[in-house]
């Protein structure tokens, strides 16, 4: 009697082992997929793009000469669009995401956050080509009509910054291209720090408030360290979709393959350029180098995400954890 | 309405389980995003009328004859001809379909749709950046009497390779050399001014919402857009509207006889009343396909659009190629396409 439930009790645990077993493959394949995924795509980018590369060697990353009939491809100003326009767009959505965040878990009344938690939530959902059409229909002639002449006016003639802001008023530009890109990033930062404000336990903020702080202090003091590695990740997660946008980009960018320093003049990005222009690529080498764009973005993300990783990894180990 | 489509869809079915009758497999084409509403509505009535469906995917010229040449398709359209070495090459036989044309379009205040007028090489200058401002003395002798705004004019191209850039740059490579120099003749040329508009609608959208913007698009488009477009001065010297009737002028007085396997842009035609920036869609398709089947059936389609085909593309703003032109096009896929 004893030795079946022995034998049975053995079974039980090999099988369980095995279940256990086939478990972990199951989730080390997922997960593995990812890596396979992710490297054949880097891969497979890098190898069409070879002729790209092996052409016009690293001057295809600095020169910004793209000229299909001469056969002469160059990124940078493909490189240096899609770097301004994110930077703009994270410049305006970082504090906007920030207040709103902050907003719905410190300030507004309970009654008010769900609706506007939804809010945001149903904006990250609407897709970027809509976004596009906005921004070409509405908000261009709005910007062309009423700010950008005002822009011109007062801020071109600024020392230093002035040549930024300084053109023809067209509406269609980088800097145009930056807002509608801080709009679409705003909803992916704004409730990933909603979410983690939620975490900070309700004993240390009242600790704080009991000790005499002001909201600011608390919010300054409390939240925000409890919750940077986080916060960041939310910023990093914004600033990834702010560099691959393409659709909503590339109605408002203008699409010029020229360099021009003022941002209310039309530019090119990245992802633009790949959706303008690879449908009619009519030879190997614009191919290849439209490819190699695809690549170089990849390359762009990466180098990006790694600088959010270290900059966690200091700010960790400056708090002695 | 629905219970039309129902009996439809019953009589169909019925049809179809009482003759035993096999449709063939859908003939699939690829191409010129130009011909893309007229090739829709032609499949649509040749659907109506033969059972047989023809697929047709707008994924540009270029992917079209990238296709045909894979043999992935049963044919390719193109707004740009292939020379007879590439055709052989690739063991392709071409023939023109349809003829549209490209129609400048401006927003400057004041001008009304066929208000304003160019020749080609005060066009070419604008579009290479020579030209900067409407009240350009070259654009004032072209129209007297018209008040142009002292304005920055802001040209407005197409951001995607396209045939109508085709068309356009090349009807401005043959009327000024420094345009072909500086700026070049192809689907996609080294713009040195100008905003990129992605399609046809984006270039409109861009020309609509910029003050003394210009642009190029399709005939169909700047009238969908209530846009104003320009007169145009043609190789005769006379200024001419663009519309059916200058299009179908450009067709006749182009040399069609004269071309290579029908290897000819008809910009710039001689003709008295030919509009300068007419555009023809061209068919490639293969000699050795890989469904012969499919072929013929492509090539029946394209007889029925010859006979029965005026009318649809004369309400979407093409014209339909001049009989002698059909004649050589049938003459010539007889006596190439042997299937």
């Amino acid at each position: 009697m004893q030795e079946t439930l022995i034998a049975a009790a053995e079974r039980r645990a090999v099988r369980d082992a095995r279940h256990d077993r086939r478990f972990r493959w199951m989730m080390a394949g997922a997960g593995l997929f990812v890596l396979l995924a992710l490297g054949g795509a880097a891969l497979s980018m890098l190898w069409e793009g070879r002729e790209a590369f092996s052409t016009f060697g690293f001057g295809f990353v600095t020169s910004s000469t793209w000229d299909a009939i001469g056969q002469q491809f160059g990124a940078w100003v493909a490189i240096r669009g899609t770097l301004v326009t994110a930077l703009i767009a994270m410049l305006i959505a970082v504090p906007i995401s920030f207040g709103i965040a902050l907003f719905l878990t410190e300030v507004a009344p309970t009654w008010l956050r769900t609706p506007i938690g939804t809010a945001i939530e149903l904006l990250a959902g609407i897709p970027s080509i809509i976004y596009g059409m906005w921004g070409l229909f509405v908000f261009v002639p709005m910007l062309a009509e009423h700010v950008y002449p005002w822009v011109d006016a007062n801020l071109g003639s600024w020392p230093l910054v002035g040549t930024l802001f300084a053109g023809p008023p067209l509406g269609i530009g980088t800097l145009t291209a930056g807002l509608v890109l801080a709009i679409m990033v705003v909803p992916f930062i704004s409730s990933v720090m909603r979410d983690v404000f939620l975490t900070v336990p309700t004993r240390l903020k009242e600790s704080a408030y009991a000790l005499g702080s002001t909201r600011w202090e608390v919010v300054w003091d409390v939240v925000l360290p409890y919750t940077r590695s986080a916060v960041i990740g939310g910023v990093f997660l914004g600033l990834g979709r702010a560099l691959g946008e393409t659709m909503a980009v590339t109605f408002v960018l203008g699409n010029a393959h020229e360099l021009s320093t003022s941002l209310l003049m039309p530019g090119n990005s990245i992802a633009a350029t790949i959706a303008n222009e690879f449908a009619e690529a009519d030879t190997d080498l614009y191919r290849s180098s439209l490819i190699a764009l695809g690549f170089l973005l990849f390359v762009i993300t990466f180098v990006v995400l790694a600088l959010a990783k270290l900059m966690l990894r200091q700010l960790a180990k400056r708090e002695g954890h | 309405m629905l219970r039309t489509l129902k009996s439809k869809f019953l009589v169909d079915a019925l049809a179809f389980t009482a003759c035993g009758i096999v449709p063939a497999a859908d003939v699939v084409g690829a191409g010129s995003t130009f011909v893309y509403p007229v090739m829709a509505k032609w499949s649509a009535d040749y659907r109506a009328a033969t059972q047989t469906r023809i697929n047709y995917q707008a994924i540009g010229s270029g992917g079209g004859i990238a296709q045909i040449k894979a043999r992935t398709v049963d044919f390719g359209a193109s707004d740009k001809p292939l020379d007879s070495a590439e055709l052989a090459a690739a063991n392709l036989v071409q023939f023109p379909l349809v003829i549209g044309g490209v129609v400048p379009v401006v927003n400057v205040a004041g001008v009304s749709p066929g208000g304003i007028r160019f020749n080609g090489t005060v066009l070419a200058d604008i579009f290479r950046g020579q030209i900067k401002r409407w009240n350009d003395p070259a654009i004032m002798a072209l129209n007297p009497g018209l008040a142009l705004p002292d304005q920055a004019i802001t040209v407005v191209r197409r951001s995607d390779g396209s045939g109508t850039t085709f068309n356009f740059t090349n009807y401005l490579a043959k009327v000024s050399p420094e345009f072909k120099a500086k700026v070049g003749e192809g689907i996609t040329v080294r713009w040195p001014v100008g905003i990129g508009g992605k399609g046809n609608e984006g270039v409109a959208a861009y020309v609509k919402q910029i003050k003394g913007g210009i642009g190029y698009v399709e005939l169909t488009y700047a009238l969908q857009s209530k846009m104003s477009y320009a007169l145009m001065q043609n190789a005769a010297g006379e200024f001419v509207a663009p519309n059916e009737e200058s299009f179908q002028a450009a067709a006749d007085s182009a040399e069609w006889d004269q071309a290579q396997e029908f290897n000819l842009v008809i910009t710039n035609a001689p003709g008295a009343k030919a509009w300068p920036i007419a555009a023809t869609v061209f068919v490639m398709m293969n000699k050795q396909p890989k469904n012969v089947d499919n072929a013929k059936a492509a090539l029946a389609y394209f007889d029925w659009v010859f006979a029965n085909g005026a009318k649809q593309a004369s309400a979407l703003h093409y014209v339909s190629l001049p009989a002698k032109v059909q004649e050589q096009a049938k003459a010539h896929w007889a006596q190439a396409l042997k299937y």
